[in-house]
């Protein structure tokens, strides 16, 4: 201990220090079980695709399907809402995408139903656009989907989806 | 407090019980023999008119638990079976619905009262900052109670209010699945806000306990400001004067309660919520209670997501910096003319920003909601600091006695300056 009593740090802080970190990682491994089981599990996780069968729905048509607990707009465009998207410069857009990077096919633009500002669900064929308006806090949306006017910072999100057929898509 | 007789119980078992867990003392020190300033005025009975709404608001939520079923697919049709099925139920029920609203509503007196006679100031400051605590322990709790009818309306304040942390950026969206349990407010939702909303009124309790032991170390702020100087003269003891006083305000205030719940008990609750959530729309006009409107307004007020939701959040935590946004050293409005005027001011405020809130948004409504919420900020951030070292103040007694006296006409009154 007398020669022991120089060192600096001596054994004794180092022996402190191994200690304290052990129990910090101690503490940290049963605190994120109880953090992480508020996640999502895995059966919300497992029903993450939706199958919509596209001849039922006529042009100039939104029909609202059930993906992932929340709401998905498949949009049957007509030539002019096709136009109308496409012909929109980017300079006009406060999150700018080309009608081209959100659809794979023209005439159907597939979009989550859930406004990016606080979440509420807008109400088609509504606003300037002619896209969506959303009934909470008056975003305005394109018939891209897009974001034009009101207090949303992005445009409507575009799910992982995958055409099946001409007349089936897979949502997920 | 100086001055507080030492408590010795008069039956030898209670001297045997004390000198074990000396129980009994800290009640007759408290709430007894504890003295009370003895110029309090009708607004300081609204600390023993929360802490009753706080019991109550507990027990008729554990009862209301023993019939309600916390998931999506039976929520909505238990609270009809809580309705039409359970004994009393109805009653339970709306005892609860409208005890949240006056709950809030004597929280908001209290609150103002505060505010109006400088309450805040040295040597109360943690006393407010715990009060605050408080506030917002309350507004989290009721906004997870709204959300348990699983009513139409209930679904979207779920949604609204949890997608306020989609504006942070990069981690928002993962905060909100992890507040949701999935990608969008659903049943994992609503099982866990029961389960906070069973937990939070009991973390109230533990702060109000804070809040009343910070109390009684400050002692009571009064409508003079004027700190006790002589305990003799310038207080009366908590019991009987606090103590009836209180009881009597409390009985006022359940005419109120009781005229709600049995006449007109669907008038502070929304239409929509009688319709089931859907995820897959949303009601055309959405609205939060009544207690929230305010905040509401401020965050609709601004065009950007991420600053309407800074604002929304800087208008609540403000209040915690009150003690020290506040340079003034009187306390009570009494002698603050130009604090007076202002005070009036934010508080039409407060009111004008909570009646636009509950209107649909158009330009006029978000154009007079910005000029208020500048007031709001105004007075809180600007005309405090600055009403400090302007204002001439006037001459205050020399002590509370002294200010009973002089408004009774008994006796001349001693005056400072």
């Amino acid at each position: 201990m007398t020669s022991a009593a120089v060192d600096n740090p001596n054994r004794r802080d180092i022996l402190f220090i191994a200690t304290g970190a052990v129990a910090a990682v101690g503490v940290g491994a049963v605190a994120w079980p109880l953090i992480d089981q508020m996640n999502p599990d895995a059966s919300t996780l497992a029903m993450a695709s939706t199958e919509v069968d596209l001849s039922q729905i006529a042009e100039g048509q939104i029909v609202t399907v059930k993906w992932r607990g929340g709401p998905v707009f498949v949009r049957h465009r007509t030539q002019k809402e096709i136009e109308a998207a496409e012909n929109t410069p980017l300079s006009e857009l406060r999150d700018p995408q080309t009608d081209q990077q959100r659809v794979k096919k023209p005439e159907w633009l597939i979009v989550v139903g859930i406004c990016t500002h606080l979440g509420c669900v807008p109400l088609g064929h509504q606003g300037e656009y002619d896209g969506w308006k959303c009934p909470c806090h008056g975003s305005v949306y394109d018939t891209s989907g897009r974001i034009r006017q009101g207090p949303a910072p992005l445009n409507l999100a575009v799910p992982e989806y995958a055409f099946l057929s001409d007349a089936k898509v897979k949502i997920g | 407090m100086s001055g507080t007789p030492t408590y010795v119980p008069k039956s030898a078992f209670g001297r045997w019980f004390e000198a074990r867990l000396p129980i009994m003392g800290l009640v007759h020190s408290s709430f007894v023999a504890y003295p009370t300033p003895r110029n309090l005025n009708y607004l300081w009975t609204f600390g023993a008119i929360l802490a009753f709404f706080l019991v109550s608001q507990i027990v008729t939520g554990v009862v209301l638990a023993m019939h309600y079923a916390p998931t999506a697919t039976q929520a909505f049709a238990s609270v009809d079976h809580i309705m039409r099925d359970v004994n009393y139920g109805w009653l339970i029920r709306y005892l609860h619905t409208n005890g949240a609203s006056l709950f809030f509503l004597a929280a908001y007196v209290h609150i103002f009262r505060g505010i109006y006679y400088g309450s805040y100031k040295a040597p109360r400051e943690v006393l407010w900052i715990l009060g605050v605590i408080i506030y917002i322990l309350m507004m989290a709790t009721a906004f997870m109670g709204y959300v348990l009818p699983w009513g139409a309306m209930s679904f979207a304040g779920a949604t609204v209010i949890t997608s306020l942390f989609t504006a942070i950026p990069v981690v928002g969206g993962g905060v909100a699945q992890w507040l949701w349990g999935g990608y969008a407010v659903g049943d994992p939702t609503l099982t866990r806000f029961f389960s906070l909303h069973y937990l939070l009124p009991f973390m109230i309790v533990g702060v109000v306990c804070l809040h009343i032991w910070a109390l009684h170390v400050a002692g009571q702020n009064n409508p003079d400001g004027l700190d006790v100087k002589d305990v003799e003269r310038d207080t009366v003891a908590f019991t009987p004067y606090a103590t009836i006083k209180d009881l009597f305000a409390l009985s006022l205030f359940l005419i109120l309660y009781a005229w709600l719940v049995f006449y007109i008990p669907n008038y502070l609750l929304d239409a929509d919520n009688s319709t089931v959530a859907n995820p897959l729309s949303t009601p055309a006009h959405i609205v939060p209670e009544w207690y929230l409107l305010p905040f509401y307004a401020i965050l609709r007020a601004i065009p950007n997501k991420l600053a309407g939701v800074i604002a929304l959040f800087a208008a609540i935590a403000l209040l915690a910096f009150l003690p020290w946004l506040d340079t003034s050293s009187v306390r009570s409005a009494k002698y603050r003319p130009l604090f007076r005027v202002c005070f009036w001011l934010f508080l039409a405020c407060c009111v004008g920003l909570g009646w636009l809130g509950s209107q649909e948004v158009n330009d006029a409504t978000t154009l007079a909601a910005r000029v208020l919420a500048v007031g709001y900020f105004g007075f809180l951030i600007v005309v405090l600091p600055l009403l400090g070292l302007v204002e001439k103040t006037k001459p205050m007694p020399a002590s509370i006695a002294d200010a009973v006296l002089a408004k009774r006409g008994e006796a001349s009154a001693p005056v400072t300056k």
